[in-house]
């Protein structure tokens, strides 16, 4: 009876997950829309495929140019940075929570002496209680948790940032998960970290991310009855023109601006 | 809604009405609404946001019974201004006159979060001249001296020890004159840009800041001797606002408040920026996990930021004459300010140089400061030990000239999370000191 | 020649208007309504240097009934809007309100969603001291000032046609963006 139910519990187990410190997804997912890009034999990371906006001309959009600089495009890419080095506490970490929560890391970057790890936000509440509680680990600390809006990003418009530490190593991370514009939810980590009770709620308040399992999801730094989620990008700057003596002065947002 | 079974509203020769409501704000139908539901007599009582503690504008929405505090709410958003979306319009030279009017107490914190944080997102952490880093380390530390002053002053004032605010701002003002020969204003800088500081030191400002030493070194003992042993003062702040170490971690509390539980982290020792790590200085921890010791840790650090500005003015005597900014012309602020005919403007020799001897450095300095320098895309995160706790800006560029998205990682937004678990339970006078020991600024909170 | 020389000695003839003025000029006692930077400058102005004791205005008084001066220092933020018009409606007549700074004067350097541009949105503003944060200096400049539009302010039927000739001003003057001219 026994044998029978552990073989059937180890067919359930998901297949292993690679434990370099940059797993290939299996699949388009969220973070990869664009599951096309080659990875390179040698190991090296995949080019990172979370577009910014692509950079046309050197002004702010619908302004009209007459440098000649119009026509020109720039594609840029989030960074995805440098191999991690072998050895390295990052590679250790990484390979002890892929053990505890398979499948959690789906990207890493290591990128100007910070490491991020992008884990989808099906995993999120399950990695965030290991980072915490596991002796290698133990990143007791939530330092900041901020929402990022790149509507560029088709399939994962809203990014949470989680900035972790550990007193007991005295290394940092960042978790990064991504969620759609339709379908903006994350798994609130408040259980594991107190600290992100408000963090999420001015996320929900300037993003309109909502976290699921959050206490009290209300405004937090806007007025309680306040429309609109005035982080995002596409909701305006809201000045107003200034006007002087004849003159009037745009606001910020509608000025014709360098990008 | 307020339940009171006092009638205030009645008139002299009316009778007085059983319960009056008062409705006031969109959040308050919970608390209507439990209070109908139990048949106590507590009181909901709204403190502030315009109130005389001085923290700013700050909500705490108390239930009390009696004098005993049930439950407490703090409503922030108060001063909420949009400094984040504002800076995704400005370049990033101009991120820092933004950032500085967060935390207006300490405002040099600021700049220099958000300066490091856009250096490693430059890839030039490491070759910001030394002259710069020290000037930074200087005004780091004496705007940390200054921020205990402002935070014990208002703390000793609220309780009632009215001198120690005098004092403390008299201290302060000497330190602020440093500051205006220095940066050109007493508070909200915009002094430390991307790449160094904005300019040097004045002709006179090695012995203005001799001077400044010796003033502090003569005054800041009153504190403690007007304060620690003070029945008064200790009766009211010992046992008050305990949060001891692992509600500290839990909360997200840096600073003081979690060096007063015994813990001694202090960034500028476990993850040092800006070569704190050649500096001698300690890191003072209490253990008593109240708010009389975060008091003494606040006067043991005054003293700690001294000895280092003490260093720091030897090391400033050593490297006169070295540039000051990143010499990059594209990254580094070319502007040589001077007090100019109009009591403003580019020094006289600057402006020489860019019209009649250097056609490119005209073009630089045009283009620096309108156009502003590209930062290449990527996200960073640079922690600092600020007078309050850690504070930490998070950039991310997309290659521009503008920040695509930065947060300020404020410590008071942390702090203000833990009014609940340091004051319910206690007396609503407790709550002052509470939120006083926690130095919360709204502007940092607020954002 | 006039009136004073019949009059016995010890006697000082004047108006209502004057001595009600220099009353009230004399002591204004300020409500505490400090928002944001410019209320840390206002607490220099409380302290031993600035020395706001000198016109017995260092007593801030936190209920705004028993203030009569309420200095707007700091941005005010949407949220805080609603509040700061409750305080104004709080405080009992005479009372002034001073806009310190430039957020308090039209929104300052935060011209976005979150800052009502300029205080004189909500409560009517009688001076503007601008700045960021301005001086202690500076706000001691512009209490001189509002002192000597107080002590001048008329009462009673002199009021009443004042404010009938600045209605009157007000609807024929031009708008700002009809002025104009040179910038500064």
């Amino acid at each position: 009876m026994t044998e029978k139910k552990i073989a059937d519990a180890a067919a359930q187990v998901p297949p292993a997950v690679p434990q370099a410190p940059n797993p290939v997804p299996a699949a388009p997912s969220a973070e990869n829309p664009d599951p096309a890009l080659p990875e390179q034999a040698d190991g090296q990371p995949q080019r990172d495929a979370q577009p910014v906006p692509t950079r046309g001309g050197m002004w702010t959009d619908g302004v009209p140019d007459v440098s000649g600089y119009g026509r020109l495009t720039t594609e840029v890419a989030q960074p995805a940075g440098q191999p991690i080095p072998e050895g390295s506490w990052m590679v250790a970490a990484a390979e002890r929570l892929n053990t505890l929560v398979p499948g959690s890391i789906s990207k890493a970057v290591w990128d100007r002496g910070e490491l991020t790890w992008f884990v989808p936000r099906e995993r999120l509440t399950d990695v965030v209680k290991a980072l915490r509680d596991d002796a290698q680990l133990r990143f007791e600390f939530c330092a900041s948790v901020s929402g990022v809006h790149y509507p560029s990003d088709a399939g994962a418009e809203l990014h949470v940032v989680y900035h972790l530490q550990s007193f007991t190593h005295n290394r940092r991370l960042r978790i990064e998960t991504t969620c759609p514009d339709a379908d903006a939810h994350v798994p609130s980590v408040v259980a594991t970290f107190p600290a992100a009770d408000w963090h999420e709620r001015e996320a929900w308040d300037m993003f309109g991310i909502i976290f699921d399992g959050h206490p009290a999801l209300t405004r937090i730094l806007m007025p309680d009855d306040w429309v609109g989620h005035p982080q995002r990008k596409d909701y305006p700057l809201g000045g107003i023109p200034i006007e002087y003596k004849g003159a009037v002065v745009p606001p910020p947002d509608e000025r014709r601006n360098y990008r | 809604m307020t339940a009171s079974t006092q009638d205030l509203y009645a008139g002299p020769g009316e009778s007085p009405a059983d319960r009056v409501y008062t409705a006031m704000g969109g959040d308050w139908d919970d608390i209507a609404r439990e209070q109908a539901e139990r048949a106590d007599e507590t009181l909901v009582i709204n403190m502030g946001p315009q109130h005389p503690s001085t923290h700013g504008v700050l909500r705490l929405i108390l239930e009390c019974d009696g004098e005993t505090v049930r439950s407490i709410r703090p409503g922030i958003g108060f001063l909420h201004t949009g400094i984040e979306k504002n800076m995704e319009y400005r370049t990033w030279a101009q991120g820092s006159t933004f950032v500085t009017r967060m935390d207006y107490v300490a405002p040099i914190f600021n700049e220099v979060a958000y300066c490091l944080a856009v250096e490693r997102l430059l890839g030039i952490e490491d070759k910001i001249p030394q002259r710069a880093t020290e000037i930074r380390v200087l005004m780091m530390e004496l705007n940390r001296i200054a921020s205990h002053l402002v935070c014990i002053g208002t703390g000793g004032m609220e309780i009632g020890a009215l001198t120690v605010m005098t004092i403390g701002f008299r201290e302060r003002e000497v330190i602020l004159d440093f500051f205006e020969a220095v940066t050109g204003l007493r508070m909200n800088h915009a002094y430390v840009r991307p790449g160094g500081v904005q300019n040097d030191l004045p002709e006179n400002g090695l012995a203005q800041l001799a001077e400044v030493i010796k003033w502090l070194e003569g005054h800041l003992g009153e504190y403690a001797d007007f304060c620690n042993e003070n029945p008064i003062f200790k009766r009211r702040m010992m046992g008050v606002g305990i949060q001891d170490l692992t509600a500290c971690m839990a909360l997200g509390v840096t600073g003081p408040v979690l060096r007063s539980t015994g813990y001694g982290w202090d960034l500028r020792k476990t993850q040092p920026y800006c070569g704190y790590e050649t500096y001698d200085f300690d890191v003072p921890v209490w253990d008593s996990s109240d708010s009389y010791g975060r008091f003494r840790v606040r006067l043991q650090e005054m003293w700690e930021s001294l000895k280092i500005v003490k260093q720091v003015a030897e090391r400033l005597e050593a490297s006169a004459g070295q540039p000051v900014m990143y010499t990059d012309p594209k990254i580094g602020s070319p502007a040589d300010l001077a007090v100019g005919p109009d009591g403003q403007g580019n020094s006289n020799e600057h402006v020489k140089h860019i019209m009649g001897q250097s056609m490119e450095a005209l073009i630089h300095h045009f283009k620096v400061v309108t156009e502003g320098f590209r930062v290449p895309a990527g996200q960073a995160y640079v922690p600092i030990e600020s007078p309050k706790g850690e504070i930490a800006c998070h950039v991310v560029s997309d290659g521009g000239t503008r920040p695509y998205r930065a947060h300020m990682r404020d410590p008071g937004f942390n702090h203000l999370q833990s009014v609940p678990i340091q004051c319910e339970g206690g007396m609503i006078s407790d709550v002052v000191v509470a939120v006083g020991s926690l130095d919360p600024v709204m502007g940092g909170v607020d954002r | 020649m006039g009136l004073e020389d019949k009059v016995p000695e010890g006697v000082l003839l004047t108006t209502v208007e004057a001595v009600a003025g220099w009353m009230r000029q004399a002591s204004f006692w300020p409500a505490t309504f400090g928002l944001a930077c410019c209320a840390i400058e206002m607490m220099a102005f409380g302290t031993p240097r600035f020395d706001a004791g000198r016109w017995g205005q260092e007593v801030f008084r936190a209920s705004p009934r028993q203030a009569d001066l309420m200095i707007i220092s700091g941005r005010v933020s949407q949220k805080m809007a609603p509040v700061m018009r409750t305080v104004y409606d709080q405080m009992p007549n005479p009372k002034w309100v001073m806009a310190m700074g430039v957020c308090a004067s039209s929104g300052g350097m935060f011209n976005n969603y979150a800052i009502v541009q300029g205080g004189d949105h909500i409560v009517p503003v009688d001076i503007y001291v601008p700045g960021c944060p301005p001086r202690p200096d500076m706000l001691i400049d512009g209490m001189f000032k509002l002192r000597k539009i107080v002590a001048a302010d008329p009462m009673g039927a002199h009021r009443a046609k004042l404010l009938e000739e600045a209605e009157q001003a007000a609807l024929i003057a031009p708008s700002t963006l009809e002025m104009k001219g040179l910038m500064r």
